[in-house]
């Protein structure tokens, strides 16, 4: 799923534009290409912009819509015109029998309609979107952090150490994402257990990060680790060693700022893969456990409602749509500028 | 030659060793809860925990309990399912294999030709509307989650565009087998296979056109072009031809991962009974045997689709067999 990660494994620092890049320090000169991209700086303010939005959520819950999106408001009664009607309504297909939420408003309360249990669709899109950007945000880090260490070592190390730590990337790379990701939260979910001196309850918003953030480990430290060991291979490296400066070092100094833009380049792609793969697992109802509402928890929500309530399923695709395609583009233009060589071919 | 094969095919056994082990140590090596009462499903009886504890040999030492399991799953082949009392395991997913093969096989056609088509397209008018305009497209299809689009499908073809000419032939959402019927069979696919291959061409398209640049900073395009190829022929059969390995190794993969059940979202969301779903209804029961038994089946799958391509990559490119 990640086809682009493996073959293009950016090659930044070492070869980016030496006598440039070394006057005005490789960091000024990422940042002032980032913001002489109109693109890099559209997606970045966009995305800034609904991270504001989802944290702003309690303000819209309480002022605007005036609901509470974590309690089902199955007889709860809503004014439209004056009239005040019922947010769970008679069903008039069929038979006649079953309810219906309300269909979108347009207005403050229920802007976007309510779901099967009579909430505010909008206001848990908001909810929503917090724990959905949360979880993608940490499991980026988490994988990130592990990818780095268990690639570095491999790389850097060589020997038994590579052979036993690639063997076993090539083993997990052989489970199908979601699959190695439902086994996991299969155990996970359902009991709490202790992570460390830490209880963690199963409802807990970080069995998903722990899973997201560990199924997609091998994809990042697979390149870190041949990223590792080209730079162990390149001459400043063997100068280095020739000069008689120690291994630490010469990981801390030379290879580390090498593959810390590896990693950059990975951050944003990884994120917007997180943001779908917790929508896939919520839907499939190992992610986020209600009362908690994720993007995705709200279409497992809409799932029933597809044919008579269909903006319940496309508030939140729309939401995943937008927020995934904003870090693409951002993480095309981060590429290029940290990746010199890979713009070439653009 | 000869060396390299059986290299790779003992690379493959042993992966598949470690695979095994790995799963059976996440669902009977994790400390969080007793994987007796974890396999014997929700509010079982006390005496059907101990016969599960006994029947699987879990109160002895692990590699006793790894033993048992792998030859209960691949020799004797009589695990059952306590959710469904009395389903036989490996019977049932070799019975929804074939229509998690149709789905895959139908959408990999279509996703391999749009992919090759539009990554072609796109390196060819570089920079230039159609370019712009089909990397877009691709972009959104990356973008969306799978499941998504497949709601959204059904929301034009099955709602109330479904009794009007454009989309009374859609069948309702199930699965036809094609030795029952093969006219409806195809014509309850067309939907799954065009929303499944949606997300791939997405990808792939971007794959190559990344790839056909690239190739075309190399030396022996620069040589193809300076002995007075068409631009036309450089294109297609030198920097295209150069290009489309990785994509060839990446299609083993993704074909292997999605018949081994990663199709799930499209077949929950399509009512198609396939691996994936029975995956996800064990999920819906905790049928931890069951959930078991497809997650192997599917790993499995991955290891042998990806030695299938190393081996033909073998075949193929001479540079690869001294490695």
């Amino acid at each position: 799923m990640l086809p682009e990660s493996d073959k293009t494994a950016p090659s930044p620092a070492v070869t980016a534009g030496e006598d440039a890049g070394r006057r005005r320090g490789p960091w000024k000169r990422v940042f002032e290409g980032l913001i002489a991209s109109p693109t890099a700086m559209i997606s970045a303010g966009l995305l800034m912009l609904i991270v504001v939005a989802t944290l702003l959520a309690p303000v819209y819950a309480k002022y605007v819509s005036g609901t509470d999106p974590f309690r089902s408001g199955l007889s709860a009664r809503i004014k439209i015109d004056g009239k005040p009607t019922p947010v769970m309504q008679q069903s008039t297909e069929g038979l006649g029998l079953g309810v219906t939420p309300i269909g979108p408003t347009w207005g403050p309360q229920y802007l976007l309609g309510a779901d099967g249990q009579g909430r505010d669709v909008a206001a848990r899109m908001l909810y929503g979107g917090r724990n959905s950007l949360l979880i993608a945000g940490a499991a980026t880090l988490i994988c990130l952090f592990w990818a780095a260490i268990i690639g570095i070592a491999a790389g850097y190390s060589g020997g038994v150490v590579d052979g036993v730590l690639s063997n076993l990337i090539d083993m997990i790379w052989a489970f199908p994402v979601y699959l190695l990701a439902i086994s996991l939260s299969i155990v996970m979910i359902g009991k709490s257990f202790a992570l460390g001196p830490f209880e963690i309850s199963s409802g807990s918003l970080i069995v998903p990060i722990l899973i997201i953030g560990l199924v997609y480990v091998p994809y990042v430290a697979r390149p870190i680790r041949g990223r590792v060991m080209a730079i162990n291979q390149s001459e400043f490296v063997m100068a280095a060693r020739g000069l008689g400066i120690r291994r630490w070092k010469i990981l801390l100094r030379h290879i580390l700022p090498n593959v810390s833009t590896t990693l950059i380049v990975f951050a944003p792609m990884l994120m917007a893969l997180n943001i779908v793969t917790e929508s896939s697992l919520s839907f499939l109802s190992v992610g986020v456990q209600p009362p908690n509402a994720s993007w995705g928890t709200i279409l497992q929500d809409g799932q029933t409602l597809l044919y008579s309530r269909p903006w319940v399923s496309l508030a939140p695709g729309f939401a995943i749509m937008v927020t995934v395609l904003l870090l693409n583009l951002f993480g095309d233009v981060l590429r290029d500028v940290l990746d010199p060589k890979s713009a070439r071919g653009r | 030659m000869l060396a390299a094969i059986l290299s790779r095919l003992l690379r493959m056994v042993v992966v598949m060793f470690g695979i095994s082990v790995i799963t059976f140590l996440i669902f009977f090596a994790t400390p969080s809860s007793d994987p007796a009462a974890r396999i014997a499903g929700r509010n079982a009886a006390q005496e059907t925990i101990e016969a599960v504890r006994k029947d699987f040999g879990l109160d002895r030492p692990l590699y006793v309990q790894y033993g048992l399991m792998m030859q209960r799953l691949f020799i004797s082949q009589d695990l059952t399912s306590f959710a469904n009392r009395g389903q036989k395991i490996i019977p049932t997913v070799m019975a929804a294999a074939p229509a998690t093969l149709s789905l895959v096989s139908g959408a990999a056609v279509l996703w391999m030709l749009g992919g090759i088509v539009t990554g072609i397209t796109a390196a060819a008018f570089r920079g230039r509307w159609p370019d712009k305009l089909l990397m877009g497209i691709s972009m959104m299809a990356v973008a969306m989650p799978v499941f998504w689009v497949g709601e959204m499908v059904n929301l034009v073809t099955q709602n109330r565009l479904h009794d009007t000419w454009a989309f009374s032939w859609v069948p309702a959402l199930g699965y036809t087998p094609f030795s029952e019927n093969p006219g409806l069979w195809f014509r309850s696919m067309v939907f799954p296979w065009l929303t499944l291959a949606f997300l791939y061409i997405g990808f792939y398209g971007r794959m190559l056109r990344t790839g056909i640049i690239e190739t075309y900073q190399e030396d022996f395009i620069r040589t193809a072009r300076a002995k007075g190829l068409t631009g036309r022929k450089v294109l297609l059969k030198h920097a295209t031809r150069s290009a489309i390995i990785p994509i060839v190794i990446m299609f083993g993969m993704d074909f292997g991962v999605l018949v081994g059940g990663a199709a799930v979202l499209t077949e929950v969301v399509f009512g198609i009974n396939g691996v994936g779903r029975l995956t996800y209804q064990a999920l819906k029961v905790l049928d931890l045997p069951m959930i078991m038994a497809t997650v192997l089946y599917a790993s499995f799958f991955v290891v042998i689709a990806n030695a299938v391509v190393d081996l033909l990559c073998l075949l193929i490119d001479p540079r690869m067999r001294r490695a």
